[in-house]
């Protein structure tokens, strides 16, 4: 067990903080939230940067254009990306995180050639169309259809929670291909581009008040077979193969950004304007937050000997449980200065985090998964 | 940067885990702390890790041990002080309530700047007839003798003694997560092991998240114990670790508690013994709620990133 970094990891920190400083200096500001056109331009424009600097695709194999950095390097470069408030992932998500890495793994040649250099470079916005007005945590039970004909698939279906919907190129789609097949298996995974004739998209304005996620309406939307990725009926497996590019990552940007608010709330005196309930309240989520960090690093050194225990399967339970009650602590902290949102990080915040107990597997959904893939519990009949 | 055990490490924990499992099983540990216990675990190395080299994190994942076999005994005292002898500390503020008096060789108590060691056997003490912890004996003092000053490193007993207790508590939490998952898998009502019901499933994984998240905080603050970074984050990671750990102990007790049902409360299942040390272990080195008044404190001041 050690905390400290060695040589090699402190000399990549360091090249990318000395690379931060000149490329957050030189960084327009960042546009309002709902303007989506100016959105997509500042986020790839940050995109390019990485690319240039050699930062874009840290975690992808060097032979398709990444870096293939360590999982350690991964976390580096995500808390210090988070530390110094630089542009976060943003419109490049779906493409740098998930798109790109399942093309990687289960692409064609022909599919990575065209789009994998793209996404590194800023130049191809991708959405993800999964969830379904009627399969959110039931996934597998998706409807939208995909009918054979000839080389082309016919789409029709409707789809919710497509994040950047309103400005991506192309999105991965999960859609029916065997309506008769038990239901994980009649699944596919397509490219679908996104100004295909057919497609409407219709921006879903959630408590923040702004428009981060769409729905997706599909009227015979005509996809060449050639878009499928993997096997007719394998989508299922293919839209997993992603998490092991994760590494225990997948949550550093957001325990980083926590940790500074909580230490900013800390900060502030007198520390006796804060009374003691709310002060023992507030140091358990400091606890709690330095304890995921620490969890953090525990899965991010499992990943980087190739192994991986329940530490992994439990941080998206604890993270979102846990920046919940932080949330909250905070609101009383403030008290009526809670009540505007606007140059209020801690209320926005506050707004923000509610979706975390419910996006990409809800609570009660995790704690179905550790109760019966980490602990061995039978099954509840469903 | 690497907070999983080292080869050594899991060495270390599968050594005392046998040893604990061959001579400390949990019939011992009902009958209570006593010399031959001492001695064994003395024998074994246990008080000593420190004199014969081994780090802050190693003694981390002996401690984890001894809470997970719900060893009892001033385990944390005896090792911090490091001289042989059985010790416990004692406090001159009422009420004053003294573990394992009969057992100890000296008492330490705080005075003058820095603590006394006082004759045990000088201390008038009126012993508890029903002590909360069976395997726990306290007895009441009006107030304590004065002793001869003793070297006894106050903040390390701050830092070190706070991540061993916690390390204590990790291991009783680990240990009601596997009782609790065990049970839920063979005992059957309404025909199907409880375990299968989501209302149970649910707080099993609560369990297994509470001690998960433990884990990290004890051994990343056993880590600190050893790097020595700047003090502030120092402390905050201590008692940081004893305030989710401690939290994980009572908690998963009373999950624990829950999933066994009746036979939950009774004596001869052994979850209480776990819940009632982990009430014992929240009065030592702070309360959890007093450690987070302390985290609280200690997080307004100036870190450096990278180096925690």
């Amino acid at each position: 067990m050690q905390l400290r970094y060695s040589e090699a990891d402190e000399s990549f920190r360091a090249a990318l903080r000395a690379w931060l400083e000149g490329a957050l200096s030189a960084l327009p500001p960042q546009p309002a939230r709902d303007a989506w056109t100016e959105r997509r331009r500042w986020d790839t424009d940050w995109q390019r940067r990485l690319f240039d600097a050699g930062y874009a695709g840290l975690h992808w194999p060097a032979a398709y254009g990444g870096r293939g950095a360590s999982p350690t390097e991964q976390l580096i470069f995500y808390e210090e990306t988070a530390r110094q408030r630089a542009p976060y992932v943003g419109v490049n998500f779906v493409g740098t995180l998930h798109a790109g890495p399942t093309l990687i793994e289960e692409g064609s040649d022909a599919q990575k050639a065209e789009h994998l250099p793209k996404i590194l470079r800023g130049e191809e916005v991708w959405c993800q169309g999964f969830s379904e007005p009627g399969a959110g945590s039931d996934l597998a039970s998706l409807r939208t259809r995909a009918d054979l004909d000839g080389d082309h698939y016919l789409l029709n279906g409707q789809k919710i929670w497509c994040s950047f919907g309103q400005v991506a190129d192309v999105g991965e789609f999960l859609v029916r291909t065997d309506p008769d097949a038990p239901k994980h298996r009649g699944i596919s995974w397509l490219i679908l581009p996104m100004d295909s004739p057919g497609i409407e998209v219709r921006p879903l304005k959630t408590v923040l008040g702004s428009s981060e996620f769409s729905e997706v309406f599909l009227t015979d939307v005509r996809v060449p077979v050639a878009n499928r990725v993997g096997a007719e009926n394998d989508g299922w497996r293919v839209t997993n193969v992603t998490l092991k590019y994760e590494r225990g990552t997948a949550f550093v940007s957001e325990l980083v950004d926590s940790i500074r608010l909580a230490e900013e709330l800390a900060s502030r005196r007198p520390v006796d304007a804060i009374d003691r309930n709310t002060s023992v309240d507030l140091g358990r989520c400091i606890a709690e937050l330095d304890a995921l960090w620490a969890l953090t690093k525990r899965n991010v050194s499992q990943a980087s000997r190739g192994t991986a225990g329940p530490g992994a399967m439990v941080m998206k339970l604890a993270y979102s449980e846990a920046r919940q009650r932080f949330g909250e602590v905070c609101m009383r902290a403030l008290h009526r200065d809670a009540l505007h949102v606007d140059d209020n990080e801690y209320v926005e915040e506050r707004l923000r985090t509610l979706a975390l107990t419910i996006a990409a597997g809800a609570s009660q959904i995790q704690r179905n998964i550790i109760g019966e893939r980490v602990l061995g519990l039978p099954r509840e009949p469903r | 940067m690497d907070l999983e055990l080292s080869d050594d490490q899991v060495a270390l924990r599968d050594g005392i885990a046998s040893l604990l499992e061959a001579r400390i099983p949990i019939d011992r540990v009902r009958a209570g702390f006593d010399r031959a216990m001492f001695d064994e675990l003395a024998g074994a190395g246990v008080f000593s890790l420190r004199a014969d080299g081994f780090s802050w994190a190693d003694c981390v994942v002996v401690f984890e041990q001894l809470g997970r076999f719900c060893v009892p005994g001033p385990l944390v005292t005896s090792l911090l002080l490091g001289d042989g002898r059985i010790a416990e500390v004692a406090s001159r503020y009422p009420p004053i309530w003294i573990e394992h008096l009969d057992a100890l060789d000296v008492l330490l108590v705080a005075g003058g700047g820095g603590f006394q060691a006082v004759d045990p056997k000088s201390v008038e003490a009126e012993p508890s007839s029903w002590p909360l912890d069976p395997c726990t004996p306290v007895a009441r003092a009006e107030q304590l003798p004065e002793g001869a000053p003793i070297e006894f490193n106050r903040t390390r007993r701050d830092t070190a003694g706070t991540v061993l207790t916690a390390a204590l508590q990790l291991g009783l939490a680990d240990r009601l997560t596997e009782l609790a998952v065990a049970y839920a898998k063979e005992r059957v009502q309404f025909d199907r092991p409880i375990g299968s019901f989501q209302a149970v499933k649910h707080m099993l994984a609560d369990m297994l998240t509470r001690t998960e998240v433990a884990r990290a905080a004890v051994y990343s603050a056993g880590a600190v114990l050893d790097e020595q970074p700047s003090a502030a984050i120092k402390h905050r990671l201590c008692y940081g670790a004893k305030v989710v750990a401690g939290d994980a102990a009572v908690a998963n007790g009373k999950a624990a508690t829950q999933v066994f049902g009746g036979m939950g409360f009774t004596w001869e299942v052994d979850v209480h013994l776990y819940l009632k040390r982990a009430w014992v272990l929240e009065t030592h080195h702070e309360s959890s709620d007093g450690n987070a008044e302390l985290v609280h404190a200690t997080a307004g001041e100036p870190r450096i990133w990278g180096d925690s």
